[in-house]
Order: structure tokens, then sequence, then C-alpha cells
């Protein structure tokens, strides 16, 4: 090591303002920095991360002073990148940069305790010293980009995600697990805070972006495994069996009505309010418009299924399905085997934005809410009660007449003359916080109950002005542009609120509910006879979330929802590079929220994968050849087959596929020769932390 | 850094993750969480990257208890390091018990990313134990 080389280090310590120097003394930790070995010089500032912070570290560079630079502050995981960039404009290589972190795992942590956290923290800057005097220069690497990407879920976010890659010039493979697009929000009747009607302004997009050149849409499907790295993903994606010919299906739906009644099962789109047959589209306005078959549900019509023979009538014709006998195209054919598996696509890509959204809670576990009740019904259920593409063509009638009013309708569609005999609700109670900030269930606000509370009450009283409409709140969340507005306007409606948690409901012989309550405005108990009690059940993260996550590599936080790298500063980052996260996927919000997030997502992933390659950290392990013995068992133990044995010279040598290596030190641990390096977790570098921590002292390895 | 204090406190190493229980260790603060100071956390990539080493010669350093803190198993960020890290564990914790070191100093736990209390709480408990057993007795 020449006089040059030799460390020469630079500490400077940070106070975060009151942060740091709240509970550390700033000035101590400097004075013991000063003497541990190597430190050339040690200073401290108010934001070492602020710009005239930042000009403290480089004017040490530019000078000569320093070639290692140690920053106490924060943490690497925010403040790693802008200290590193800080050295390398400085002209020093960003990998003699170390950190110890003494502001969220120490001054923040140990606040009362000043003397103690004081010692901690000097003990933390003796290990990043350590570390830093056996820091070695690395040169970054640079990966070609995939520039095609993945967005998962077809909801009004993954819509508007893809989108805008799209139109950027972007190839997006739109994956969706449903046959059709749209998501929860196609359910939805009216959208706060303007009453804009859903459909109207979601179906557009539906169809734009299904047509979009730059879109290939794969409904129907779900991932199956996750594999590569940032700019090289390669996903499997599992395209279920639809039991239709989607070349031939023009979604006439002649299909649908023929399907017999002991094929009915409840209907995924009406939130169970009806039924659909076994052969289906998931909703008139769905896009693709295709039916599928849903194999469980179907009874196998004429004992025949998929490349089975027909049975013969008496006469020797084939029997067929009702659905294959009436389709025009040909697409209900049984006559080919399907696989019940479906089929595997590979697709590659470079970036994944994950927007798979939510689902709502189910009322069945609120059993002090009479949950067998027909009447008692979740919001999204109110949603479709009241839809124009409802159950009843949005025909307000307590639910459990239902299948009066379906009947109903047969009769009409038949011809015949028929009196609907359905009852019409006079009273409706809301109670809100159903799941959600209950820490039975979930502790979290699910943010839009409040809101959506207040237009279901506002659309059914403006349009049934003699209704009665109680809402129970523990409080009224109207956080947002519009819409305390909104509230007001509701109170002025005559909406009448109950501030107060509704206790119980009982379900009635005659199919009304009795609701109790504690009005604590009133201060007293109240009870009220309902036609039908709506529930404002907890957004809640779907069901496969995690399993999504774990092949994705992606975390979730303790309540389920995906996490972000960092909530302020990266609401739609991962902690995997190159996948993003937008939408319900990420927590409860509402339409212009998830909007935002997806655009944000995608203009994330552009700005990834538009120069079409991008730097790496070296922060990867590399096989000194001298020292391998070849015995293999670093070739084992790599999670991505990075590490093969060749020949060199006649022996066996390990060798890593740098682009392939992902730098978790795996094989530097098992090595028996320490032939593996993981560079910038080297042993060495490793050992002198935890030497220096343990002996509190720097100690020399 | 007093070396020899009157009052013997534990020296705690916990070797963590950095996707998981470096960010665990992250939010406690963030969070405010308080646990004991004795606790110094040693960023590694992955709890596969821990090396047996690593924790031997905290222990023949002086620090009274080692803690190698992973993500929860089949939440690896590199798919299964953390089982390697479980493999590694139960062999370290035999030769330990060999050297006459009581198992019971080195730890290994799955804390993931957004269990900052988990983190607080386990630390805290970890130093109650290490405080039952004493200094480290290699520390003669």
């Amino acid at each position: 090591m020449t006089a040059e080389d030799k460390p020469r280090i630079g500490v400077y310590i940070c106070h975060c303002g009151e942060n740091i120097a709240g509970a550390v003394d700033v000035e101590e930790v400097r004075k013991f920095a000063e003497k541990l070995p190597d430190v050339v010089v040690a200073r401290d500032y108010l934001f070492m991360c602020s710009d005239p912070g930042q000009e403290i570290i480089k004017e040490d560079i530019r000078k000569g002073l320093v070639n290692r630079v140690v920053v106490a502050a924060c943490t690497p995981r925010t403040h790693e990148p802008i200290f590193r960039k800080a050295c390398e404009d400085a002209g020093l290589n960003k990998y003699y940069f170390e950190m110890a972190n003494i502001r969220d795992q120490c001054s923040w942590a140990h606040w009362h305790e000043k003397e103690k956290a004081t010692e901690k923290a000097k003990l933390l800057v003796a290990a990043a010293v350590a570390k830093a005097r056996l820091l070695e220069p690395l040169e970054d690497r640079y990966v070609e980009l995939n520039k095609d990407v993945m967005v998962l879920g077809g909801g009004i976010a993954g819509i508007f995600a893809a989108l805008d890659l799209a139109n950027a010039g972007f190839k997006v493979y739109l994956v969706e697990k449903s046959p059709s697009i749209g998501g929860n929000m196609a359910k939805l009747d009216k959208t706060f805070p303007t009453n804009d009607c859903s459909a109207c302004i979601l179906t557009p997009l539906m169809v734009e972006v299904a047509n979009h050149p730059n879109v290939e849409l794969i409904t129907y499907a779900e991932v199956e495994s996750v594999d590569g790295t940032v700019g090289n993903f390669k996903v499997k994606v599992r395209k279920k069996q639809t039991y239709v010919d989607w070349d031939k299906c023009t979604g006439c739906g002649a299909c649908l009505n023929v399907c017999p009644p002991k094929a009915r099962v409840p209907d995924e789109y009406n939130e169970g309010l009806s039924t659909r047959g076994a052969i289906y589209i998931a909703f008139p306005q769905a896009v693709p418009k295709k039916a599928v078959i849903d194999p469980d549900a179907c009874i196998r019509c004429g004992g025949r299924w998929f490349g089975e023979e027909p049975r013969k009538t008496k006469d020797g014709k084939p029997i067929l399905a009702p659905c294959e006998k009436v389709c025009p195209t040909g697409a209900c054919s049984r006559d080919e085997p399907r696989d019940p598996n479906g089929e595997l696509i590979e697709l590659n890509v470079g970036s994944i934005i994950v927007a798979t959204g939510y689902r709502v809670m189910d009322k069945k576990h609120f059993k002090e809410y009479a949950p067998d009740s027909p009447n008692v019904i979740t919001a999204l259920q109110m949603e479709r009660l009241i839809s124009a593409t409802g159950p009843t063509e949005g025909k307000l009638i307590v639910p459990s007449d239902i299948p009066k009013y379906l009947e109903w309708k047969k009769k009409i569609e038949k011809g015949k003359e028929a009196e609907l005999e359905a009852r019409k609700p006079h009273v409706i109670t809301f109670v809100s916080c159903v799941g959600s900030r209950d820490e039975r269930y979930h502790t979290y606000c699910s943010k839009v109950c409040c809101m959506y509370m207040l237009k279901q009450a506002m659309l059914l009283k403006e349009k049934y002005p003699d209704l009665e409409i109680y809402i129970s709140f523990i409080d009224v969340r109207t956080p947002g542009k519009d819409f305390d507005e909104y509230y007001m306007r509701c109170r002025k409606l005559g909406i009448k609120i109950i501030k107060g948690k509704i206790g119980g409901v009982q379900r009635l012989p005659d199919e009304r509910l009795l609701v109790k309550g504690y009005d604590a405005e009133l201060g007293r108990p109240v009870e009220l006879i309902s036609d039908i009690v709506v529930l404002a059940t907890a957004m809640e993260p779907n069901m496969d979330l995690k399993e999504l996550a774990r092949k994705l590599g992606i975390s979730v936080g303790a309540e389920g929802f995906l996490k972000e790298r960092h909530t302020k500063l990266y609401p739609v980052d991962t902690m995997t590079e190159g996948i993003f996260i937008c939408g319900c996927a990420q927590g409860p919000k509402d339409i212009p929220d998830s909007v935002a997030q997806a655009k944000a997502a995608a203009a994330s992933a552009m700005s990834l994968l538009a120069p079409g390659k991008m730097k790496v950290e070296p922060l990867i392990s590399e096989v000194d050849q001298e020292k391998c013995i070849g015995c293999g068992i670093c070739e084992n133990l790599c999670p991505y087959g990075a590490i093969t044995l060749v020949e060199v010279n006649g022996s066996r040598k390990s060798k890593i596929n740098e682009t392939l290596c992902k730098g978790c030190g795996v094989c530097a641990a098992a090595c028996p020769s320490k032939a593996i390096t993981l560079h910038g977790f080297t042993y060495e570098q490793v050992l002198a932390q935890i030497r220096t921590i343990a002996a509190k002292k720097v100690v020399e390895v | 850094m007093s070396e020899v204090s009157e009052e013997w406190e534990p020296n705690i190493v916990v070797i963590a993750c950095n996707w998981c229980t470096y960010q665990a260790a992250d939010l406690a603060g963030s969070l405010r969480y308080s646990y004991p100071p004795t606790v110094k956390v040693v960023r590694v990539p992955c709890s596969g990257r821990v090396e047996p080493e690593f924790v031997l010669e905290a222990l023949f350093n002086g620090a009274d208890g080692v803690l190698i803190g992973g993500c929860h198993l089949g939440d690896c960020h590199y798919k299964n390091g953390n089982y390697k890290a479980l493999k590694r564990y139960e062999w370290l914790k035999e030769i330990i018990s060999e050297l006459g070191i009581e198992p019971e100093r080195v730890r290994l736990e799955w804390i993931s990313g957004s269990e900052g209390l988990k983190f607080a709480e386990v630390m805290k408990e970890f130093d109650a134990t290490i405080r039952k057993l004493g200094p480290n007795p290699l520390k003669g």
C-alpha cells in the first residue's frame, strides 16, 4: 500500500437538528472519533445531508485531506446513496464510504438515556471506522434493461399504469386474475365526491387499454413464478382454462340463458345478491367480453366433458350440452380435450407494477350484526343493489325479496303478465367502521367508508326523498378536496347522523331488523327498526397477496398490504428494485389516490427503463480462483444458479456469473477456503465491525 | 468507552439482514420503541451471509450475547438464505456448548421489516436473558 492509498478517514457526525443531538452528545462523539486509528478529521454539522453539509465532506475530499468517508447519521437505508453520490461528485470512489446508524438505531431508540446513547454512538462510529479502513474501490456495473413491463391487476390502478406506459411507447403485459378487467370499480354505481357514474368513466378506459397496440391483455391468469432481477425478470403466468374457445367466442351471451338452474352459483359481480350460470360472462360491459366455464359449478350436461365422445340419442344423434348446442360459433364445443391446468405463458420484462387491489371484508365475521339476514348487506352489495347493472336493474327493494324480483322478471320476459310483490325499504341504517379501527380485526382506517356511506345515502335520498336514512359514525372522516362539503350536503338533505357505535342488529320475523346503538350526542341508547342495514366493512388485502409478494420477493406490512420502500420518499417503490406498487394493494385508498399512485408507478418504471441500461451496485461475490479448491459447495448453495464449476488449467474452479449474482453472500459464508469475497461485506470488513463492537475498541483484523 | 465499569452492562451484537431485521431496527427507532442501548447492530445483506466465525469471534472478543436476525422463513429477499442461517445456527449452538458457553447467549430471530415493535421486544428480552447469565465466561 502506498502512502497515497493509506486510509485517511474523515468522520462526519450529523446532529439531524435535534433528532440525534437531543440524545447523543455529538461533541463527545466527535472528540472520540478524532482519536480512532486512521482518522484524520472528525467534524459535525446540523444537517450533514443538506447542501452545506455535503459541501463540508466534498471540500475535505477535494483538498486531499480524506480518502475514506464515514458519516454518522440517520440510516443507510435512505441516505447511503446520497452520501455516496457526494463522494463521487468530489472525485472519490463512492465505495470508500461507510455509514454509522446513530439516529434510527441509537438516538431515537434511547432518547431518555443520553449517556448510554452517546456511548453506543461512539461504538457504532468506531465499528464504521474499522470497516472503512478495509474498504476497497469498486466500479459500478451496467446491465441492459428489457423495456417491457408487466402490470399485475386490471382494476383502475392497473389500467392507468398500463395506459401511461403504453402511451409512452413501452410494451405492457396487463395480467388480470378475473376473466375481465375493471376490478372493484366496475361494481360501483357512482363515485364520490362528484357522483360520476362509475361505468361511464371506467368502461371507456377498459376499452382503450384493451385496444392499445402496445398492450397485451392476459386475463383469467395468475403469476406462477418470478425469476431474475431488475431489467430482466422472467415471469411465468398461468392462463387458467376458460373451457371456451376465446378465438371463436363473440360474447353474444346465448350460452348464458341455457345453463340449467342446478348449475347456478352466487354471482361474483353482484356480490352474491344474484346467481350466475356455470358458463358466464363476468358482466355485460366486460373486457374482453368472453364467456368462461366454471368447472366447479358445471354439472356436465349430457354426461359429457371435454374430449369425451357424446352420448347418442335412440336415433343416433349426439347429445350435446345446451351451451354447446346454442353457441353460434362453436366456441363452446366439447369435442376437444382441455387441460384443466390451462396454459403457461412465459414473459420477459424489465419491470413489474403490482396493482392487484383489495377485497371487501365479508359480513359473516360480525355475528353481532345478524349476518345471516339477507337484509344485512355490505356496502359493496348496496352498490350493486342501486346500480342499473345490478340484480334489480337499480330498483330499490329489500334484498330478501330479490328472488321474487328475479321470478317476476322471468315471467315478464316470457311475455306473461305479473305483479311485482317485492317490498320497498322505508328505513336504511348504515354502520361504520365494521372491521376497521377494531382491534379484533384491522386496526387501520379503511379510509373510504365514511365517504361511500355518505355517497350511498345521498344517492338514495335524492332518488327516494321519503326514505329515512341513518348513518352511525364513530367519527366522520372527510379529509379531501370537496369532501366535507359533500358531508354537509348530506346533512342538509336530512340524512340523520348517529354519533356512536351500533352495538347489535337483531333479525325480526318479518325480515326487518332491530338496530341497537348508543348515541353519544344524545347520551343515551337508541333503537330503530330498519329494512336494510348496510355494513361498511373494511378493505382487506386480497387472500393471495402474501403469496404473490413472496413470489415477487417484496414484503407485506403487519396489516397485510404491500409494503413500500419508504413511506414518504419512495411510496410506490419496493425493496426489490424494478418492482413498483400502486392502488389498494398498497393500502386502502380512493379512486383519485389509486390513479395518482398508478401514474407515479408508471412514471417510476419509465424513468428506470427509458435509458435502456442501468447502473447496478457491484456488491456481489467474486471468486479468487487461486484459492478455490473446486469443492463445489457454493454451486449448490447459490439460490440464483449464478455459480458454475469450470475447468481452469486442468482443475475445477468455481465461477460466478455477475449478472445473475444478487450479492446475498451465502457462498462467501460457506466457502471453506475463503476464496469467495462478497464485495461491500467482505469477511474482513464484517469481522472488523463485530470485533470492534465486541471488544469496545478498534481491533485489527 | 469505559472498558471496565463498576456496574456491569451486557454488550450485545446483533447481526441483522439488510432487508428485514435491519429495517425493523430502523422502524423501532422511528416509532420510538425503546430497547436497551446494550444492543448494537451490524448490517449484512442476508442472514445467510453470517459465518459461524462471526458469532464465535464476537464471543471471543468479549460480546456477552449475539443475535442473528433474518427475514421470516419463506420471506427471504434472497429466496432461502435464512434456511441456511438456521442450519448453521443449529450447528453453532453445539459448538458453543462444547466451548463451555451457555447456548442462550446466541440466538436466531426472524423479524420482518414491519415488526419494529417485535424488534424492541426481542431486544429487551434478550438483554434480560444475558443479564441473568452474567458476563461472558470467556472474558475471564
